[in-house]
């Protein structure tokens, strides 16, 4: 190797440095040349970044015919070579063979002068996306089968929570790629909250009144459910609306591919419905899925702990029966009015785990299957439990997302008190009287309301106001507290909200008595 | 003669009806486009009856017994010389009288000599050739008659017949002197190169089929994923400093990319690798040490828009498959401006594109699939070697002429196998 000579050479002078032969001299001036030499290497290499003797090497020795050298190459440890794109030093070597123009050997490493992602190339990909992704969904998805329509059928009326349910419901049934029919079945009439709430859903909405209150107690609410779902059907049969029907609870939570899966139904079908049973004790609920799962570790049961209600199947895919809900658990601790704190319980069977064809309820017997009974014949008062009333012959229903096996929807049931208020439509207006600074807020401090000395606690709501009690006691506790909170207080003592402060607790139990109704 | 033909037509039904045994279910009901005109049509073709194979019956140790050794053989991605041969034992085109065969080939098993690691060793194979042809020049006169141009070989290896793996080198040695009349099965492929033989077939690394199958998706998975790429952009084992290694290609992609979200690009090795490819709109098949690579395949398969990067390669049954409405080619000098190529190609010829990958005929030309099927990749080579007949007056050589030097190439190549 030529460092190694060269090193050695240095090291000849340096062990001998007095030695002055005559050839020496020669000697001495051919080692401070290479010296010089290797010094000028070391310099380029370091400027270069690699030991470049190779490259020397390549050029006297190889064949000229097969290399081809670029600038600079890459190496690891120093910052990659930014090299424009105008290429420097290409020797055009040639191959053995004819005029090509990929050459062998090293390349440079080319890069763009910012190799950043372009925001408008980044949106025109997205474009691309979406445009291949709507292709797949036409060929594939939602086109392909022949799009039913959906209709959907809610049973809701006017209630604290019914503008987040019916907002849910409402929302997944915007996103489904289908067209959809939306009949909502209100007790107690139809009213002006629902009618504002579903007329922001862009679907067609058939809104029908019931004339019925809503009871306040579980078991009835079902069955005055139950009516209002056939009164839906009703007008299904006599508007002769086409597709399939959906029951869509107002509390039930559905998935896109829940819709996907229903189109696929030829006149009756089943799909599973994972229950949220649950009871507002947190720490019973934890107890109680303890228990569940020491009692499944003894049976050695596979059953998940989430329980779920839809058809049973056998091997072969063929319906055989159906799974429930186990009730045992919660004997004697479930729930019977509707704000109660214990665990709500499905029925045996959910009305949302069905779905129908429409022309089932037609009158005409057109091509229906002589196993559905007639709709127009059917006796409400008889007590319609499960939509398998409708049938004769229960086998014949269609099990489907892979015969159960996917939970597409899931059931719960949650409601606030029974007396708990709520602003109508959701909107404050006018404006609460009362306001009390918290401490450290980012606004410039209110002086806090002087209390009155008459009484320990402030006056309340006059007119429309509702307005909440707050103790004078309590009232230094919230000015101590570090949190900013709204001194709004709902007066709602709904277990069913966030972790409710110490402060909340208070005013609600000092406040029981004194809260008047509005 | 009649009687024959006849019998012969009879069992390629039984065998085309018996193939359906491992069916490979391609993609179900999407709308496929055909590929129109010559060249799509070519796929479809049945080559029984349009020529005869002899296959020469080797010594064991050619084929068998090296197979024996290391069964690793069967699954990289040179396994097709391998399952070639099993192809052509059973096939209808086969034929025991070698007077009238059309073509001869040669069962040399020469990649599969494998490292611990599973990469082929190239340096015995020259010399296994030779002992191969010598064998066949020796016992039957057919080599004699035409010195080896209907007769033709599988060298699925880097860089085809000229048995290296490092390009320089193989540049060097050339294509093995006495293959230089035969017809070459290679899946090398860049044109005006010393490794590609004019009228050489192009084909597909071995890819295996029964993976594959395994991990398809529903085709309703929308494709979210832009661009997408698994694989090594730096050999610092064998390029540690750089620039050598697909001639930077892969590199620069790496440097320009690296932070794109529209590029899914990295050196992992997910479980998910096929998967990914099936929610990706674009898959990268940039060269790697040799301009071809198995992501072509898989990039076919589940349909995946292929983005070539590799200057002047030819593409496997390039005369039967139109790549150019398939795939999409990048220079590598371009390489750094990929993201504005990709992003201005507009939404219908994107589209198209997916719709001919999805023709099932063209993901079966690709594989090779055991049992045989037809319109795989076996039958495509058959369908290549029958366009190249009828053969060439001058193929067949006036008595006592020699074209070939049996003593050309470097001398350790002289030495016995």
């Amino acid at each position: 190797m030529k460092l190694s000579a060269l090193h050695q050479s240095y090291l000849n002078r340096r062990r001998s440095p007095l030695d002055s032969s005559v050839d020496a001299s020669s000697k001495s001036f051919l080692a401070v040349f290479w010296l010089v030499l290797h010094c000028l290497c070391c310099l380029i290499s370091l400027l270069l970044g690699f030991r470049f003797s190779r490259l020397v090497f390549f050029f006297l020795v190889s064949t000229p015919s097969s290399s081809n050298l670029y600038s600079p190459p890459f190496r690891p440890d120093l910052p990659p070579p930014r090299i424009d794109l105008t290429p420097s030093n290409a020797t055009t070597a040639e191959a053995k063979t004819s005029s090509s123009r990929v050459v062998v050997g090293r390349h440079g490493i080319l890069i763009r002068p910012w190799p950043h992602p372009d925001p408008v190339e980044v949106m025109k990909a997205h474009r691309i996306i979406e445009r291949v992704q709507r292709e797949q969904k036409a060929v594939f998805g939602a086109g392909a089968k022949g799009s039913r329509t959906v209709i959907a059928v809610t049973p809701t009326y006017v209630r604290t929570f019914q503008a987040l349910h019916l907002n849910g419901v409402m929302h997944s049934l915007m996103l489904v790629p289908y067209d959809v029919v939306w009949i909502v079945v209100e007790a107690g009439g139809v009213s002006n909250e629902t009618a504002s709430i579903v007329g922001k859903s862009g679907v067609r909405v058939i809104h029908v009144g019931f004339d019925q209150r809503m009871p306040n107690t579980w078991e009835d609410r079902g069955k005055v459910e139950v009516l209002m779902r056939l009164r839906a059907l009703r007008v299904v049969k006599e508007e002769k609306l086409d597709g399939v029907v959906m029951f869509a609870d107002d509390s039930n939570m559905h998935s896109m591919e829940f819709f996907d899966e229903i189109q696929n139904v030829k006149w009756f079908g089943a799909v599973s419905v994972g229950i949220l049973a649950h009871s507002g004790n947190a720490e019973e609920m934890v107890m109680s899925m303890d228990k569940r799962r020491e009692m499944e570790e003894e049976e050695s049961s596979s059953l998940s702990s989430l329980p779920v209600q839809g058809p049973a199947c056998n091997a072969t895919d063929k319906l055989i029966g159906w799974h429930v809900f186990n009730t045992l658990p919660y004997a004697g601790k479930s729930a019977v009015y509707i704000d109660d704190v214990a665990a709500v319980l499905p029925q045996k069977l959910e009305w949302c785990g069905f779905v129908l064809n429409s022309r089932i309820l037609w009158d005409e017997a057109e091509s229906k299957p002589e196993w559905v009974k007639e709709f127009g014949l059917l006796n409400e008062n008889e007590g319609v439990e499960s939509p398998l009333s409708l049938l004769n012959d229960p086998s014949m229903v269609e099990p489907l997302g892979s015969c159960g096996r996917q939970v597409l929807l899931w059931w719960l049931r949650v409601e606030a008190r029974a007396d708990s208020k709520f602003p109508p439509g959701w909107v404050i207006d006018p404006p609460l009287e009362i306001t009390v600074a918290a401490k450290r807020t980012p606004w410039p401090d209110v002086p806090p309301e002087p209390p009155t000395k008459k009484k320990d606690q402030m006056s309340l709501s006059q007119g429309n106001n509702n307005v909440v009690v707050i103790p004078k006691h309590q009232q230094q506790q919230q000015q101590r507290s570090s949190k900013v909170r709204k001194p709004k207080r709902r007066s709602k003592r709904n277990k069913h909200e966030a972790k409710p402060t110490d402060t909340a607790t208070q005013v609600s139990s000092s406040t029981k008595h004194h809260q008047e109704r509005n | 003669m009649k009687l024959r033909s006849w019998v012969l037509i009879f069992i390629a039904c039984n065998l085309l009806t018996f193939s359906t045994i491992s069916a490979f279910r391609l993609s179900r009901s999407q709308p496929t486009e055909r590929i129109s005109g010559s060249a799509g049509d070519v796929l479809d073709d049945n080559p029984v009856g349009r020529l005869k194979v002899f296959v020469y019956e080797l010594p064991s140790k050619y084929n068998k017994k090296i197979l024996q050794k290391d069964p690793r053989c069967l699954t990289h991605m040179f396994a097709a010389e391998i399952y070639m041969q099993r192809f052509l034992l059973s096939s209808p085109v086969r034929t025991l009288n070698p007077e009238e065969a059309d073509w001869f080939y040669v069962p040399v098993y020469t990649t599969c000599d494998l490292t611990p690691n599973g990469l082929p060793l190239p340096f015995k194979s020259p010399r296994m050739m030779r002992s191969a042809i010598q064998l066949i020049a020796s016992n039957w006169p057919y080599w004699n008659r035409t010195e080896g141009a209907d007769h033709f070989f599988v060298v699925p290896h880097d860089f085809g017949a000229c048995f290296h793996y490092q390009e320089e080198k193989a540049i060097g040695r050339g294509i093995l002197p006495l293959l230089q009349r035969a017809t070459l099965v290679q899946t090398f492929g860049q044109r005006n190169h010393v490794c590609l033989k004019q009228g050489s077939i192009t084909v597909p690394p071995y890819a295996p089929p029964q993976k594959m199958q395994s991990h398809l998706i529903p085709g309703k998975t929308p494709r979210s994923i832009f661009v997408y790429f698994r694989g090594l952009f730096y050999d610092v084992g064998n390029d540690p400093e750089g620039g050598y290694y697909a001639r930077g290609a892969r590199a620069a992609v790496w440097e320009n990319f690296k932070d794109n979200p529209l590029f899914d690009i990295s050196t992992e090795h997910p479980t998910t690798y096929y998967e990914d490819m099936q929610r990706a709109i674009f898959c990268l098949c940039p060269l790697g040490w040799a301009p071809w690579s198995p992501r072509l395949v898989e990039a076919v398969i589940f349909g995946c828009i292929p983005v070539i990067i590799a200057d002047d390669i030819v593409l496997p049954f390039a005369d039967a498959i139109p790549w150019e409405d398939i795939g999409v080619f990048v220079d590598e000098k371009d390489v750094p401006y990929l993201d504005t190529i990709l992003t201005s190609i507009p939404p219908e010829v994107i589209l198209r594109k997916q719709r001919l990958l999805a023709n099932p005929s063209m993901k079966q030309a690709m594989l090779f699939p055991q049992p045989a099927q037809p319109g795989d990749a076996f039958h495509q080579v058959l369908n290549g070697l029958a366009r190249k007949l009828p053969h060439d007056r001058s193929v067949y050589l006036r008595p006592g002429e020699k074209l070939l030097n049996w003593t050309a190439g470097p001398v350790a190549d002289l030495k016995p196998w």
